[in-house]
């Protein structure tokens, strides 16, 4: 009971995480999908210069920008994985590595984007 | 030369021309006294035109075989009582035409997930269970004295539920759901979107006593958005949706009361 108590004490903050990496994968990452991935390199649209995208990414705000976007997408799939493996799979009774492995795993790309954004020049 | 010219020959039905005259229809059986598990009977139905399963079932009842038990009311989609699986999806026989799936053989099966109590009649108890713990009425914390007059409600207050009130508990939604199937202490779909259907409507004050039913576990964060139960709703009631508007609801609710630790919900 103590546990699924804590559980219920945790999920509606898990959701949140779930609900907001749902809306930037859903609205964000295609565009940059499709800028990087299409546009870009296929010539559709002419890229901005190097020093450019330096400087820009040199701005505070789109540093946490491109945090956000890489943080909170992971949590969404965290969240939806860990749900899959649940139902889909039917392995809910290895609950803890699932959500370990899921939320880790998430957190540990978290950590690795913020690193990373910290220490650029 | 009489035996040249067929003496009994059903009528050709105005709208069936170039279809077979009839249908395969595969019914679940089970009786508990003679069953040890559900088992499918065929029966040869005429297929017309404007035939529902619900008359194909009927026809069995009237004609070939009468201890074939069926829940059924209104005919009309109204009434909710002959939900059950065609082809192994959910549907209200009475709305679900044969012509549809003819040539091939309709399957008609009772609702899934739910204990079965004879032939395609299900066993509801649970359902209307986490109905009422939802208290799916208007709450007042006081009721107006008579001579005060109705209560009013503008048409835009109206439509924020009005949605989620054309339910008529007809059960598919649950027959849908693959996490009632896994979990069966979910509330589910219908009696969510009924506690939600009472949660905005401008004259119920129950929200907070819906609270602790909707915002645990078993309540809405079992589900995990599969969308069936929107996907098989005859009636449109969307309640996936009215799900995941409560889940932002309680979500709000948990960041108030970390915020707020003393609390005034």
């Amino acid at each position: 009971m103590a546990g699924k108590e804590s559980q219920v004490r945790i999920e509606p903050f898990l959701w949140t995480l779930f609900s907001a990496g749902g809306v930037v994968a859903a609205f964000l990452v295609p565009v940059h999908l499709f800028l990087w991935g299409l546009a870009f390199p296929l010539g559709w649209i002419q890229p901005p210069a190097y020093e450019r995208i330096v400087a820009l990414v040199a701005h505070p705000a789109a540093r946490v920008y491109l945090f956000v976007l890489c943080s909170l997408p992971l949590f969404h799939w965290a969240h939806r994985f860990r749900y899959t493996l649940y139902d889909g799979l039917q392995i809910k009774h290895l609950n803890e590595v699932i959500n370990f492995c899921c939320y880790g795993g998430a957190l540990l790309g978290t950590a690795l984007a913020g690193y990373l954004l910290w220490n650029l020049p | 030369m009489a035996h040249q010219v067929p003496i009994l020959r059903r009528p050709v039905h105005r709208g069936s021309v170039g279809m077979a005259e009839t249908i395969k229809l595969e019914v679940a059986r089970y009786s508990p006294e003679r069953d040890a598990a559900p088992r499918f009977e065929t029966f040869q139905v005429p297929l017309r035109k404007e035939w529902v399963v619900l008359d194909a079932l009927n026809y069995i009842k009237d004609r070939l075989d009468g201890s074939l038990t069926f829940r059924w009311s209104c005919r009309m989609g109204i009434c909710g009582s002959c939900g059950m699986m065609v082809n192994g999806e959910p549907k209200l026989t009475c709305a679900t035409f044969l012509a549809d799936y003819a040539p091939a053989p309709v399957r008609v099966e009772p609702l899934r997930y739910f204990p079965i109590v004879r032939d395609l009649v299900i066993e509801m108890t649970d359902f209307l269970r986490k109905l009422r713990a939802m208290k799916p009425w208007i709450i007042r914390k006081e009721e107006k004295s008579l001579p005060e007059g109705e209560y009013l409600q503008t048409p835009q207050q109206l439509d924020s539920y009005k949605q989620y009130s054309m339910c008529i508990n007809c059960m598919l939604c649950y027959a849908a759901c693959p996490v009632y199937g896994l979990d069966p202490l979910f509330s589910g779909p219908a009696a969510i979107a009924l506690a939600q259907r009472y949660n905005l409507d401008s004259r119920d004050e129950g929200a907070n006593e819906r609270f602790p039913i909707l915002s645990q576990h078993e309540g809405i964060w079992a589900c995990t958005f599969v969308g069936e139960c929107t996907e098989v709703c005859p009636k449109h009631v969307d309640p996936a949706g009215a799900i995941q508007r409560y889940k932002l609801t309680a979500a709000k609710e948990w960041f108030k009361s970390l915020l707020l630790p003393w609390g005034v919900r």
